[in-house]
């Protein structure tokens, strides 16, 4: 398998928490803590999924995500965004960026994973 | 040698010369090149006031009462002092509401009363055909004398008696002809006659000049100049009295009543009317009038005394002073001279006539004849489709029938006056009409009634005073009539009136028709009570300054009526031509390219009432207009409705252009509250939004970690202890940002409780250092404070949040610095006024452009994964806000790289007076 996740978020303890939950499923997993590492890490790592936090130092995700979408080598890949913002503009806003599919903080880790698993095939 | 057909060629010459002169004014006026627009011609034409009276009769006069001549022009004198404002005022009216006689001007004050236009004519008339018969008198006499050339005969001696007559009878034919000619080709609704304007002002200056060149021949020519000629008659000593003033009471009563009379007489004689005020163009050539008609008069009357002093002296009793202008050039032979005279006075005599007839009959078609026939209901006359004819045959018929009137007035009367005299009996009839006139310029309260009973009983008293007595000297009654009065009651004697003696006639009959005039109007009026129109009239007449006519006069016309109405109405009398020509350029004016755009407003039929007022009269006006618009005259209570609406819906409008301005004022409040209530919700929004944000971080994490626990019980156990020991830092952070969200809304709210008391801040900095020691050991990082043992003023705070802020900078200083290697500084400073507290930090220093922000909510500035537990980005907000309101500011100095200090300053308690009281009585 060896498919490849990368977390982009900033708060610690998130981070934390979602890398252990992709390492027991079995996930490579890379770390960025702000929009620019996170961007980075995603054109060299080719990561198939990305967790984009929305709220980030540097470079919030929204802008992250469009710029990913802009980018051919990364047009394959899933990305979930993770945003404790629970407004319907933002959701919107996230979908229109191109994610595959939008989390509202606090998320259920049992229904992330599945989510995870399943865009993964 | 003058033969009669000479001087009938040099008389139908002058008239020939005369009516060139009008028919060139005319024809200017046409074209729109107008030469009487000036006030040159406007004084001169004023001088038509000046008519064979003065050109034979001031001599006559002077020949027998010396300067007994002088008052009546010394009466317009004194009045054209005031011309600028009773003579404008009548003008401004005039022009106002097209009022185009004097019959019409006092009908029109008092409600547009066509009886009171009808009483005015008849006395009009009857005053004023004396006037004219003695102007066929004049020139009659002056042709049968100068045909008598060389010898100086008189009328009355002449041996072809009959011819004389004759001659007086074509005159008056003649000139009833050229008055037609000249007054009544045309209608026009002002009234105006430019052309023949003109002519007068041409013949003012012939028989000036004509007038002049008699006087300096007989001055300089027959004797040696002014001096010689009062020299010679003052060695005459039946001459001398007239060079003084006789001392009597008598005299100057009489010289009082005809200044007063003469007075009057410039402002209400028809023909003063007509030219004053029907034929002015600008009302501003008042202003030159007022000083060239009294020099006119002053040049006229120089040479009125040499040449009655010279006639006496030279014929003595045998010749009528009345001639002497005429025969004292003949009995020196010389023809042009005498020739000249005599153009001088038909001059004079033709001018009085032409504008005098035509202003009467202006009158009499308008207010006596027109009414009776547009009310005689067998006529038809109201379905006539072209009435102007009928109204210049009217007026042609009313020309003629006064010249006979003044012929037959010459013929029964003609030998009994003298010249002035004759005028005289004019001039008090016409002066009954002062009162009603002066009355309408500036007294509110003259009636209807009070007009018609001032008017009758001022005429009557004329009548009986001067008129039957005129009669009576001329055979007509019984001489006794005057001698012992009616059925020989000598208390009615009529010129001895219940017993008043001492005066002469003219006096006599003015003191008791102005008296009885005056009495009646103003007693009348103030019985009675005026009716809606009146009052409406007064107005529009009082304050004519003060209004704009044509809208104010519209405002009492309540009704309407279409053009398809009046223009037909209009048509009749005016012509339908000329009506439609009025009707167009009334519709350009107001904008509009056709008729049909033209709306039925009541601006509209005032329009129409003006125009027909000035071919039929304000009354008669009236009463058609009222035909067509099926309109009642409003009731006295409707007016004051009006009045009382107008009064109200002025103040109304000011009401609401306040309001509006203050609507305004309000809109522009409520439209920047508003914004401002848009800002603070959305800034709202964006708080909401910030705190679920950072609320729902931590339940994340708790979330997450709970599950992952929850559902593998296989964890090991140091990754289960870090999992639970983050839920429980995450739940401390939650908790805390919890309160100090909490804590932020009351103190922006204003329902923080404070419990403020006056504290020592070394006790409250000393405690906050303690409280967070922990944090520093963990942290390994030095704590300092630079104080000991100072004694500080206390300062007045509460306790707890001061503590509050010191733990929460102590804090952030501890989460900046490199552990091990940090060092935290508290100093403190005192100033005047202020007790300031710094806490340095060794940290990584803040950029000068985040030094406000970090004040701002939820802001964060700087390294974010320093592993230490985040702030909630509430702390520094809240700080801010508590020294705020202590009364203190809080701030940050900062470089990159060179740590940060945060600095707070607390006021200190005034300082107690002591120090003055001190220096105060050092001094003292």
């Amino acid at each position: 398998m060896g498919k490849r996740i990368l977390i982009v978020d900033d708060e610690p303890n998130i981070v934390t928490s979602l890398e252990y939950l992709m390492k027991r499923e079995g996930y490579e997993v890379q770390i960025a803590v702000d929009g620019e590492a996170g961007l980075k890490a995603a054109a060299g790592g080719a990561p198939d999924l990305i967790l984009l936090d929305i709220m980030l130092p540097k470079m919030n995700g929204f802008e992250v995500c469009e710029r990913l979408r802009g980018d051919p080598r990364c047009r394959g890949v899933k990305i979930v965004m993770l945003t404790a913002k629970g407004r319907q503009a933002d959701t919107a806003r996230g979908m229109a960026a191109g994610a595959d599919l939008y989390v509202t903080k606090p998320f259920s880790t049992r229904e992330l994973v599945a989510q995870v698993k399943q865009m993964l095939g | 040698m003058l033969q009669g057909w000479v001087i009938l060629l040099v008389a139908f010459a002058y008239l020939g010369v005369l009516f060139a002169v009008a028919y060139y004014g005319d024809k200017r006026a046409e074209a729109r090149r107008s030469i009487i627009a000036n006030p040159y011609i406007y004084a001169l034409s004023l001088a038509v006031y000046c008519s064979t009276w003065t050109f034979y009769g001031s001599v006559g006069r002077a020949a027998s009462t010396g300067i007994g001549f002088l008052p009546i022009y010394l009466g317009p004198t004194l009045t054209a002092a005031l011309w600028w404002f009773a003579m404008r005022k009548i003008i401004r009216i005039s022009k106002a509401y097209r009022i185009t006689s004097i019959a019409d001007f006092i009908a029109n004050r008092y409600g547009k009363s066509q009886l009171l236009a009808g009483l005015v004519t008849v006395i009009a008339v009857l005053g004023v055909v004396p006037y004219i018969s003695l102007q066929l008198k004049a020139i009659s006499g002056s042709f049968t004398i100068l045909s008598n050339y060389p010898n100086v005969v008189m009328p009355s001696q002449a041996v072809a008696q009959s011819f004389a007559n004759n001659t007086a009878l074509y005159l008056a034919l003649m000139l009833a002809a050229f008055t037609i000619l000249f007054g009544t080709r045309h209608l026009d609704a002002t009234e105006r006659h430019e052309g023949m304007v003109a002519a007068i002002a041409f013949e003012s200056v012939v028989k000036l000049l004509a007038f002049l060149v008699v006087g300096a021949f007989v001055t300089f020519g027959v004797y040696r100049g002014f001096g010689d000629i009062f020299r010679l008659a003052q060695q005459e000593p039946s001459l001398r009295p007239l060079m003084t003033v006789p001392d009597t009471s008598g005299n100057y009563t009489s010289w009082g009543f005809l200044i007063l009379l003469s007075m009057l007489s410039i402002f209400a004689l028809p023909r003063q009317f007509q030219i004053a005020v029907v034929e002015n163009v600008d009302e501003d050539h008042l202003r030159k009038a007022t000083w060239l008609f009294p020099l006119y008069l002053l040049l006229i009357n120089v040479f009125v005394l040499p040449i009655a002093l010279g006639g006496l002296m030279v014929f003595g009793p045998g010749v009528d002073a009345d001639t002497f202008v005429l025969t004292l050039p003949m009995a020196h032979q010389k023809e042009a001279i005498a020739a000249f005279a005599f153009v001088g006075g038909l001059s004079a005599g033709t001018g009085m006539v032409i504008v005098e007839t035509i202003a009467l009959s202006t009158m009499v078609c308008n207010d006596l004849v027109m009414p009776v026939l547009l009310r005689w209901k067998s006529l038809r006359l109201n379905e006539r489709a072209d009435l102007s004819r009928l109204l210049l045959l009217i007026r042609r018929c009313a020309i003629t029938g006064i010249l006979m009137l003044g012929y037959i007035h010459f013929r029964a009367a003609g030998e009994a006056y003298a010249l002035v005299a004759t005028g005289l009996i004019s001039f008090a009839a016409v002066a009954q009409f002062a009162p009603a006139m002066f009355g309408s310029l500036y007294w509110r309260g003259g009636t209807h009634a009070g007009a018609i009973a001032g008017l009758s009983g001022g005429f009557a008293v004329w009548a009986y005073t001067l008129l039957l007595p005129s009669f009576a000297k001329s055979g007509w009654l019984p001489e006794t009539f005057i001698t012992a009065g009616p059925l020989g009651i000598s208390l009615l004697k009529p010129q001895e009136l219940f017993g008043l003696t001492g005066m002469d006639e003219i006096s006599h009959c003015l003191f008791w028709s102005l008296l009885a005039n005056v009495g009646l109007l103003v007693g009348v009026s103030l019985l009675g009570r005026q009716n809606a129109n009146e009052t409406e009239q007064a107005t529009l007449f009082v304050d004519v300054f003060r209004r704009t006519p044509a809208l104010e006069r519209s405002a009492f016309w309540r009704a309407s009526a279409s053009v398809a109405d009046l223009l037909p109405l209009i048509g009749r009398f005016l012509g339908p031509d000329r009506a439609r020509e009025s009707f167009l350029a009334y519709a350009r004016r107001r904008g509009m390219a056709s008729l049909d755009d033209l709306s039925a407003d009541r601006d509209l039929v005032a329009f129409a009432e003006n125009q027909l007022a000035g071919a039929i009269g304000g009354a008669s006006a009236r009463v058609m207009i009222a035909s067509v618009v099926q309109q009642q005259a409003p009731g006295i209570d409707e007016v004051m409705n009006i009045l009382d609406e107008a009064s109200q819906v002025r103040a109304y409008s000011r009401q609401l252009e306040q309001k509006s301005k203050q609507l305004e004022e309000a809109t522009s409040e409520l439209r920047a509250a508003n914004k401002a209530l848009q800002e603070l919700d959305r800034m709202k929004d964006d708080f909401v939004s910030t705190v679920t944000h950072e609320l729902r971080t931590p339940l994340t994490s708790i979330r997450a970690f709970s599950e992952i626990l929850l559902d593998d019980p296989e964890i090991r156990l140091p990754d289960r202890k870090r999992f639970l020991a983050t839920i429980v830092k995450e739940t401390q952070r939650l908790t805390r940002l919890i309160n100090q969200v909490l804590e932020l809304a009351k103190i922006e709210s204003g329902s923080a409780e404070w419990h403020t008391t006056e504290l020592d801040v070394k006790d409250v900095i000393r405690e906050s250092v303690e409280t967070t020691s922990q944090l520093f050991r963990e942290s390994r990082i030095g704590i300092f404070t630079a104080f000991d043992g100072e004694v500080l003023p206390r300062v007045t705070a509460d306790r707890d949040r001061l503590m509050q802020v010191l733990i929460n900078l102590l804090s952030n200083a501890v989460n900046v610095c490199r552990p091990g290697e940090g060092r935290v500084e508290i100093r403190l400073g005192i100033s005047r006024n202020f007790l300031r507290v710094d806490v340095r930090d060794n940290g990584p220093g803040i950029a000068a452009g985040d030094h406000e922000k970090v004040f701002e909510k939820f802001r964060q500035v700087g390294d974010t994964l320093t592993g230490k537990p985040r702030g909630t980005g509430l702390g520094l907000p809240i700080s801010r806000r508590i020294i705020e309101h202590f009364g203190g500011r809080l701030w940050v100095e900062s470089d990159l790289g060179e740590g940060a200090t945060f600095s707070f300053t607390l006021p200190l308690p005034r300082p107690p007076a002591d120090s003055d009281v001190t220096v105060a009585q050092a001094a003292g």
